[in-house]
């Protein structure tokens, strides 16, 4: 690790007033910043430790039923806080999906929001990366490209974001709380990550020396409570990032969906909802047929970004497989541990 | 820049002088001479380097020495009480849940982590929970089975 200055604010205003230099970056759990700084992708001058800011670490409703999450929310405590995973339990069961339990234990909301591509061009400082030095060119192109994006991507980057999380925080309408040098404001989950396009190297919708404080899930969310299932597809059944994942949400009144949420894991540089599929979905009757209509309609934009023309059939099984279970309904056992899409039964016991 | 850190490793106070880009299982294996934890990967894959940060399952080698300031760690080496193991050393030891005991301190220090959360596990969830430890000799059943045997004999006490 190249050498840094480690820097303990008091308060949220030290961490940003400190943060506001270039060369500087937060550090909240670490588990990704420091294993990108072993491998010399990043290279910090100095780290501003956000961990033990205080009033970070709440999860409270709020007075119009919004559900509030300090970015100090460990992703451990945040799946396994009864009342939260009653109300989301695909946020819970997303979670638990992901990642070791030692590293949900450890890592935060705002870090996982802001948790960098797995390209492992982009961890290489010997490759060349648009993401991580502008200009160098993509080695992912021509090189490993099986797990890349088939949405959304761009001649310059064809990266995923890998986070479980924000899957259904982006089907769900969440929001992310921001405060930074000239203030405070919101933006929506679905517009934080950033498509590549000219300009993969910026990745968020943050400026410098903005401060992830929290994300707000909004009233109507926990509507979907009753049938909602979060699926991921992965080269071996224990701990390992998504090939592909689907967040599934339904409200059912005798049997018709009255509305639907669907957003999509490891497909492009973002979480990637499709509102095309939810209209679809809205007013039909629980049937497969639907559920297969609306997953090829999520993926109808779909193309290879290279060796992966297989993830875009991948992503609409997944899609479908996410729907039916969500129709089956939740798992009654919360959180529930994370479903295998090798299962052949639906309920609790289908798990990994 | 050096930076004093004032913390308690398994009981004791300790401080220790390290620099900022020290993770806590450098300072922990080479400022404090307690070598359980180790270095499988250095990248949160394998979980040799489990250790517990106020009570909390961590990768060791993904949390820098600095932060242990006021904090309190548990290794390996606080487990046994004296001479006398605790219950998951010696149901490793009975069902030979170790081979060349690489993954080994990582294992047990995740054990009892879960089993102080889940005192009655199903295997599913000894394997969903132990997920993060990686094991190349074993193969895991004998694990799975030793975590099972000193639950049970744990629930017993
Ligand atoms: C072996 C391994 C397997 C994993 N598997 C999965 C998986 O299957 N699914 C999954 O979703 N994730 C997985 N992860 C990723 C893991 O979820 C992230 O590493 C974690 O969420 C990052 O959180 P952190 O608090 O450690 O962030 P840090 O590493 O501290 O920070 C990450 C980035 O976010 C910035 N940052 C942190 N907090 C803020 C804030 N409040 N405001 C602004 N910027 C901020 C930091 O500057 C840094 O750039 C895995 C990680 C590892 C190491
Ligand atoms: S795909 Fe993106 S992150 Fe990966 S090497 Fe290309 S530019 Fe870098
Ligand atoms: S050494 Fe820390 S997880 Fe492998
Ligand atoms: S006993 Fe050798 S790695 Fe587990």
């Amino acid at each position: 690790m190249k050498s840094f200055d480690y820097i303990r604010p008091a308060s949220i205003a030290e961490a940003i007033a400190a943060a506001a230099e270039p060369g500087t970056a937060y550090l909240a759990a670490g588990t990704n910043l420091l294993d990108l700084m072993k491998g010399g992708a990043s290279r910090p001058d100095r780290l501003v430790d956000i961990t033990r800011l205080p009033g970070l670490d709440g999860v409270d409703r709020l007075d119009d039923g919004a559900m509030r999450i300090g970015t100090m929310v460990r992703n451990a405590d945040l799946a396994h806080d009864p009342a939260f995973a009653r109300a989301y339990p695909v946020v819970a069961e997303a979670l638990l999906s992901g990642a070791s339990a030692q590293l949900r234990n450890a890592a935060t909301v705002g870090g996982n929001l802001m948790q960098k591509t797995r390209c492992s061009y982009f961890a290489d400082p010997a490759a060349a990366c648009n993401r991580r030095s502008p200009g160098a060119g993509c080695d992912a192109r021509q090189g490993e490209n099986r797990s890349h994006a088939i949405l959304g991507w761009s001649e310059n980057c064809i990266a995923t974001h890998p986070s479980d999380f924000c899957v259904p925080l982006a089907a769900l309408g969440a929001v992310v709380e921001i405060a930074g040098p000239a203030g405070s404001r919101e933006v929506a989950l679905e517009d934080f990550h950033l498509l590549p396009d000219e300009t993969p190297e910026r990745e968020t919708a943050l400026e410098r020396g903005e401060l992830v404080t929290a994300i707000r899930l909004p009233p109507d969310a926990a509507g979907f409570a009753a049938h909602s299932r979060y699926m991921k597809l992965r080269e071996r059944t224990s701990f390992a990032f998504a090939l592909v994942s689907a967040a599934a949400f339904l409200k059912v009144e005798d049997g018709i969906i009255t509305e639907a949420r669907l957003a999509l894991g490891g497909v492009a540089a973002r979480p990637w909802r499709s509102k095309v599929a939810e209209e679809l979905l809205k007013g039909a009757a629980l049937e497969r047929r639907t559920f297969a209509e609306a997953a090829t309609a999520a993926l109808a934009e779909a193309r290879p970004s290279g060796d992966n023309a297989v993830k875009i059939e991948l992503a609409r099984r997944i899609s479908i497989r996410a729907l039916l279970l969500a129709a089956a309904g939740t798992p009654s056992r919360l959180p529930a541990l994370p479903g295998s899409p090798l299962s052949s039964q639906y309920g609790d016991l289908a798990n990994a | 820049m050096s930076v004093t850190v004032s913390t308690t490793v398994n009981g004791d106070s300790v401080d220790f002088v390290c620099a900022p880009d020290e993770t806590l299982l450098d300072a922990l294996r080479g400022r404090l001479g307690l070598t359980g934890a180790k270095e499988g990967c250095g990248t949160g894959d394998c979980g040799a380097c489990s250790v517990t940060l106020n009570g909390r399952l961590v990768c060791s080698c993904l949390v820098l020495a600095v932060e242990a300031e006021g904090q309190e760690i548990a290794t390996v080496e606080g487990m046994a009480a004296g001479e006398t193991l605790h219950p998951l050393q010696r149901a490793f030891i009975d069902h030979a849940a170790l081979q060349c005991g690489i993954c080994t301190p990582g294992i047990l220090v995740a054990a009892k982590a879960l089993l102080e959360k889940t005192p009655d596990p199903s295997d599913e969830e000894v394997r969903y929970w132990l997920a993060g430890n990686l094991c190349r000799c074993t193969g895991y059943d004998k694990i799975v089975r030793a975590v099972q045997a000193a639950a049970a004999e744990m629930r017993r006490a």
